[in-house]
């Protein structure tokens, strides 16, 4: 396997708060990555080293087979970065802003007009291209600086959460991108994002940071099924819960039980037969439910499993 | 197989600055104000005290050509694309291009380049407009022009402070107020009346300000002809002020693209 990416103890801190604390990846040549966490667990602070905007404070990390800290130069040459805020500069226009990324990556006039025109398919904003950056839509704005961003053709593209703020159509275009780079091009894809879905939608492999840790680590399948086959949901009164979880754990044949704020995830592996023991256990205890589902594991239940919490817990 | 690589010093130079000087011929707001401000003290000043202070001097004290220097220097002092960086901190442009191979000194100096085009764009027609009042340099064309270039030369030397400034803070508003830096520069001087005529502290406080060696050079440029001495301190006014403002812009530049 060849190695686009690679961190070894890779640590950054700012002053006594550490954001990124310890993490060791491996992401493969061709490979799409998803760097699955909360607001504020470690994620824009990492792509930030690897795309040698920030240095690390512990550890390595080498990208494209560069050293970030030693060859930032070469590392920049051989990488693509979207950053988490569309950056661009609102009065050019989008041609002058895609023919100046090209410039500075060295593109001679022939091979900056070519790559533009092929870029124009991909921002697909027709005549607006010739329009300052400032008048265009969110949409419009998130595509361009995906096309800013692969001007010079890179081995490795950084994706910070490239669909936040974006409307549905617009989600499922950057993901239909997303997927095209890496099929047709081989282009390693490293994508941080905060949905869930993204990540089980887009990334072969997926890296579960919460606080400045990596949690879990794996396919999504792999991810899931950790959690178990199916999931019990027992939705009560929130000081129900861990009362629920003492009369649950007494049945037999349930996986894991998780107690949050409201509710207690039952892991099992044939659910359609454990929720009838489950509901009469319940009832039989005088417990009074809200509700009671059965579903497959999804990512947010990887994160409960393995930090306690949900997501949204964990950002707030 | 990319063909990415590092353009070269020169390339990266003249990308930047050609987005500056685009970038400011779409934002009239931002320099005109330089232009018709000047202009006007220009006028007001000659019409109120032409006849006063020359009445006070010897015969033949041009006070036209004795104001036309201070109206330059205003139009060409503090003009830059500081507002337009900040700017581009915020908007996260500036790390965009920190993330390509451009060389980070290039950041700087490409806006700096943009800059003097555009000092020299205001200084021209501002010492056109002494020609078309009656203002006949003693120096000639050629003098006229190291005139011109002269204020060129101060125009950027001042450009370091706003850019120190820009890099440092990221703060639209602290880059405003850096027009406060250009108050004892423009008005602890030989601004309104020549050396001689001024006394008590001000009089110490010009000796110190090199804005009065610089409209010296200017003024003996119109006024007296090759006058060396004065071109010299002129010269050597710019060059101090460029020292401490690009001092203080690059080592802004080099905090700001540290990676710590």
């Amino acid at each position: 396997m060849t190695s686009a990416l690679h961190t070894q103890t890779l640590t950054r801190r700012f002053g006594d708060n550490t954001a990124v604390d310890g993490i060791d990846l491996e992401v493969a040549a061709g490979e799409i990555y998803g760097f699955l966490g909360p607001n504020g667990a470690g994620k824009s602070t990492t792509v930030r080293m690897l795309t040698t905007l920030l240095l690390p404070s512990a550890g390595s990390a080498t990208v494209a087979g560069f050293d970030v800290r030693e060859r930032a130069d070469m590392v920049r040459l051989r990488i693509g970065v979207a950053l988490q805020e569309a950056a661009l500069d609102p009065k050019q226009t989008g041609r002058e802003l895609l023919d100046l990324q090209g410039r500075l990556y060295g593109l001679d006039a022939g091979q900056r007009r070519r790559r533009v025109d092929e870029l124009l398919v991909l921002v697909d904003i027709g005549d607006a291209i010739d329009h300052r950056i400032g008048t265009y839509s969110g949409g419009m704005k998130r595509r361009l600086d995906l096309a800013a961003a692969l001007v010079h053709d890179p081995e490795v593209l950084f994706l910070d959460e490239p669909t936040t703020g974006l409307d549905p159509s617009s989600r499922a275009a950057v993901w239909d991108e997303v997927r095209r780079l890496n099929t047709e091009r081989g282009m390693t894809i490293f994508l941080t994002t905060q949905y869930l879905e993204e990540a089980d939608a887009l990334a072969d492999r997926v890296g579960i940071i919460a606080r400045g840790r990596i949690v879990a680590e794996g396919t999504p399948t792999q991810l899931k099924r950790s959690v178990g086959s199916d999931l019990i949901i027992v939705r009560c009164r929130p000081g129900d819960t861990q009362e629920v979880a003492r009369i649950l754990s007494t049945l037999d044949n349930l996986g894991t039980i998780e107690a949050s704020a409201d509710e207690v995830v039952i892991a099992v592996e044939r659910g359609a037969k454990a929720i009838s023991p489950v509901a009469v256990a319940l009832s039989e205890a005088g417990i009074t439910v809200e509700g009671l589902t059965l579903r497959t594991p999804t990512l947010d239940d990887v994160f409960l499993h393995v930090t306690g919490e949900r997501m949204g817990e964990e950002a707030a | 197989m990319s063909a990415a690589a590092p353009a070269g010093f020169f390339d990266d130079l003249r990308s930047i600055s050609l987005r500056a000087i685009r970038l400011t011929w779409r934002d009239p707001e931002a320099f005109l104000p330089a232009l018709v401000i000047p202009v006007f003290f220009f006028v007001v000043n000659v019409g109120a005290l032409q006849k006063f202070v020359e009445g006070s001097f010897p015969a033949g004290f041009d006070y036209k050509a004795f104001q036309l220097p201070v109206a330059v220097v205003f139009a060409v002092t503090g003009v830059s694309r500081a507002n337009a960086l900040v700017l581009d901190i915020q908007d996260g442009y500036f790390d965009r291009l920190l993330l390509t191979p451009v060389r980070r000194v290039t950041l700087l100096l490409g806006l700096m380049s943009a800059d003097v085009v555009l000092i020299v764009a205001l200084a021209t027609p501002v010492a056109l407009l002494g020609v078309i009042v009656g203002i006949r340099p003693a120096t000639g064309f050629i003098g006229m022009v190291a005139f011109v270039v002269m204020a060129g030369l101060w125009g950027l030397a001042f450009t370091g402070f706003p850019y120190s400034i820009a890099l440092r803070t990221g703060n639209p508003t602290a880059v405003n107020n850096a027009f406060l830096l250009f108050f004892p520069f423009a008005f602890l001087t030989t601004a309104y009346l020549p050396q001689a005529s001024i006394t008590g502290w001000l009089a110490t406080a010009t000796k110190f300000n090199p804005t009065t060696y610089l409209l010296e050079g200017m003024r003996a440029l119109l006024q007296d002809g090759w006058a060396w001495a004065a071109i010299l301190h002129s010269l050597m006014a710019i060059a101090g002020v460029g020292a401490v403002s690009f001092s203080l812009a690059f080592a802004a530049l080099r905090g700001r693209v540290k990676r710590n």
